[in-house]
């Protein structure tokens, strides 16, 4: 039989994220996925799953879930204090979670987004091979409220691995992006292009899971007017609207876009990175090869 | 045709027309199909490009797809699909006299179009359809609808389009459809995939 979780609390924005699924850009489906991606990969190590297992991506405030039979479960990403049934338990690390006991993800000390992970995975069904919550779209489960309850599938062959500690990087104080110019860098002067890797931007309170918005720095300046022509974007592509003010492009991002992308943030460290960056944090872009 | 790299995996080639983005993503999948492409992720059409991306040596890919003759498309390319529509949409007196014809004439001047999916965006399953030919292109809604019913009919500038769930919208609906246009459990989930040529006939007449 299928166990099911069932959501407590389901804090300021918590969704269900796998891998995503890539390759339906053509028919219009964003990539989606876990946004910071070592994070949910170890949260899925240490209770035994497969790396791609659904797991619950939670932002700032955490998640409160009951579940009715015993399980093992690992909370790793932005850190936070975490309880089950009241009783500090470790964060970054399995633990138990007894039949009818109440797991409590609090409020992220820094960093932004958590990873909770549940051995078995969550069984929702999946969409176009993703159990992964697209917001752009509206593509698979819903977002988390109070009282829904989540499957659970079954445990895999692979053990829990032991309480050893896990290298985990902290949460940014400043956001330092590679950069690689292109496609449309030549959309901007030269001299505010130069300015670029002097600016300092700040992370907007307006980012979400489509884009980390910047704020404050020194805006690109066009080098020619008209528009683009709508054109196909990739995860970490740096998106300039009119405004000069750069967006980096996360996993919900649309498929198309109109506006010049004067580079691309590579996926990995640094836009894991930019999924824990707070708003204000300060924001650099590295001149990448 | 002009390529541009995108970041280590990506690569962009631009074209100066929607005819040579249908032409260019033909030949992009007949390649990709006969093996002849080397790993691609995704293969996404656009106006005027097309992107192929998780590739592995986007700048090698590029300097050889810079050689490629690509022949322009024949009308018969592509799977055709039929589409069978109501002409009751709000737009409807409103596109008429744009094209200066009377409401009665647009089932007959849509259905003897022959409209091919350009690319797919806005929402999954939303292809934007090119065919019409420079006369019949008809501006945008001053004030965009903010509920465009699923299944709607609309035009705006060189496309149109059918609506595959209820939105925020701003084309001229002409007409609406019972078609599902979207299933993700249906291969492909987007009836309007890319290449797909696309006949629109006035529901309960042949």
């Amino acid at each position: 039989m299928t166990e099911l979780l069932v959501v407590v609390r389901p804090g300021a924005l918590t969704t269900v994220q796998d891998g995503g699924r890539p390759g339906y850009a053509h028919l219009g489906v964003p990539r989606s996925g876990a946004l910071d991606t070592a994070a949910y990969a170890l949260a899925n190590r240490l209770v035994g799953n497969p790396p791609d297992a659904a797991a619950l991506e939670t932002t700032l405030d955490g998640v409160s879930l009951r579940a009715p039979a015993a399980t093992v479960v690992a909370v790793t990403g932005a850190p936070c204090p975490v309880r089950i049934s009241g009783r500090p338990v470790a964060w970054g690390a399995p633990v138990r979670l007894p039949a009818g006991a109440e797991l409590e993800v609090g409020r992220a000390e820094s960093g932004l987004r958590g990873y909770v992970a549940v051995r078995g995975g969550l069984a929702v069904p999946p969409v176009l091979g993703s159990r992964s919550t697209d917001l752009l779209s509206g593509l698979g489960p819903p977002v988390l409220s109070a009282g829904m309850t989540l499957p659970v599938g079954p445990a895999g062959p692979d053990p829990v691995p032991g309480a050893d500690a896990y290298g985990l990087p902290a949460a940014p104080s400043e956001l330092l992006l590679p950069l690689r110019l292109g496609p449309r860098a030549d959309w901007f002067t030269k001299a505010s292009l130069a300015g670029l890797w002097r600016a300092e931007f700040r992370v907007s309170a307006e980012s979400n899971r489509i884009g980390l918005r910047t704020e404050a720095g020194t805006p690109l300046v066009r080098a020619r007017a008209g528009e683009l022509p709508s054109e196909g974007m990739v995860l970490g592509a740096v998106q300039v609207p009119p405004d000069g003010l750069p967006v980096v492009f996360l996993a919900d991002h649309p498929v198309t876009g109109g506006y010049p992308v004067v580079g691309v943030v590579a996926p990995g460290p640094a836009l894991d990175a930019a999924a824990q960056a707070r708003p204000g944090t300060p924001v650099r872009f590295l001149r990448a090869a | 045709m002009r390529t541009l790299v995108v970041g280590a995996q990506a690569l962009l080639v631009e074209v100066d027309s929607a005819d040579e983005v249908a032409a260019l993503h033909a030949e992009l999948l007949r390649r990709r199909d006969a093996g002849a492409l080397g790993p691609v992720r995704d293969l996404v059409p656009a106006a005027r490009t097309v992107l192929l991306d998780g590739v592995r040596d986007p700048a090698a890919l590029g300097a050889l797809i810079a050689r490629w003759e690509v022949p322009p498309l024949t009308r018969e390319e592509g799977p055709l699909v039929t589409v069978p529509v109501r002409y009751d949409g709000p737009d409807l007196a409103e596109v008429a006299r744009l094209w200066g014809v009377a409401p009665g004439e647009v089932p007959g001047i849509v259905g003897a179009t022959g409209f091919r999916v350009a690319f797919c965006g806005f929402a999954p399953g939303f292809g934007y359809l090119t065919g019409l030919p420079e006369r019949l292109h008809v501006p945008r809604r001053e004030t965009p609808r903010t509920a465009v019913p699923a299944g709607s009919l609309a035009l705006a500038g060189e496309y149109a389009g059918v609506y595959p769930r209820s939105s925020p919208g701003g084309w001229q609906l002409i007409g609406s459809t019972d078609a599902v246009l979207w299933d993700p459990e249906r291969e492909p989930a987007a009836l309007f995939a890319p290449g797909v040529r696309v006949r629109f006939t006035e529901a309960g007449r042949d």
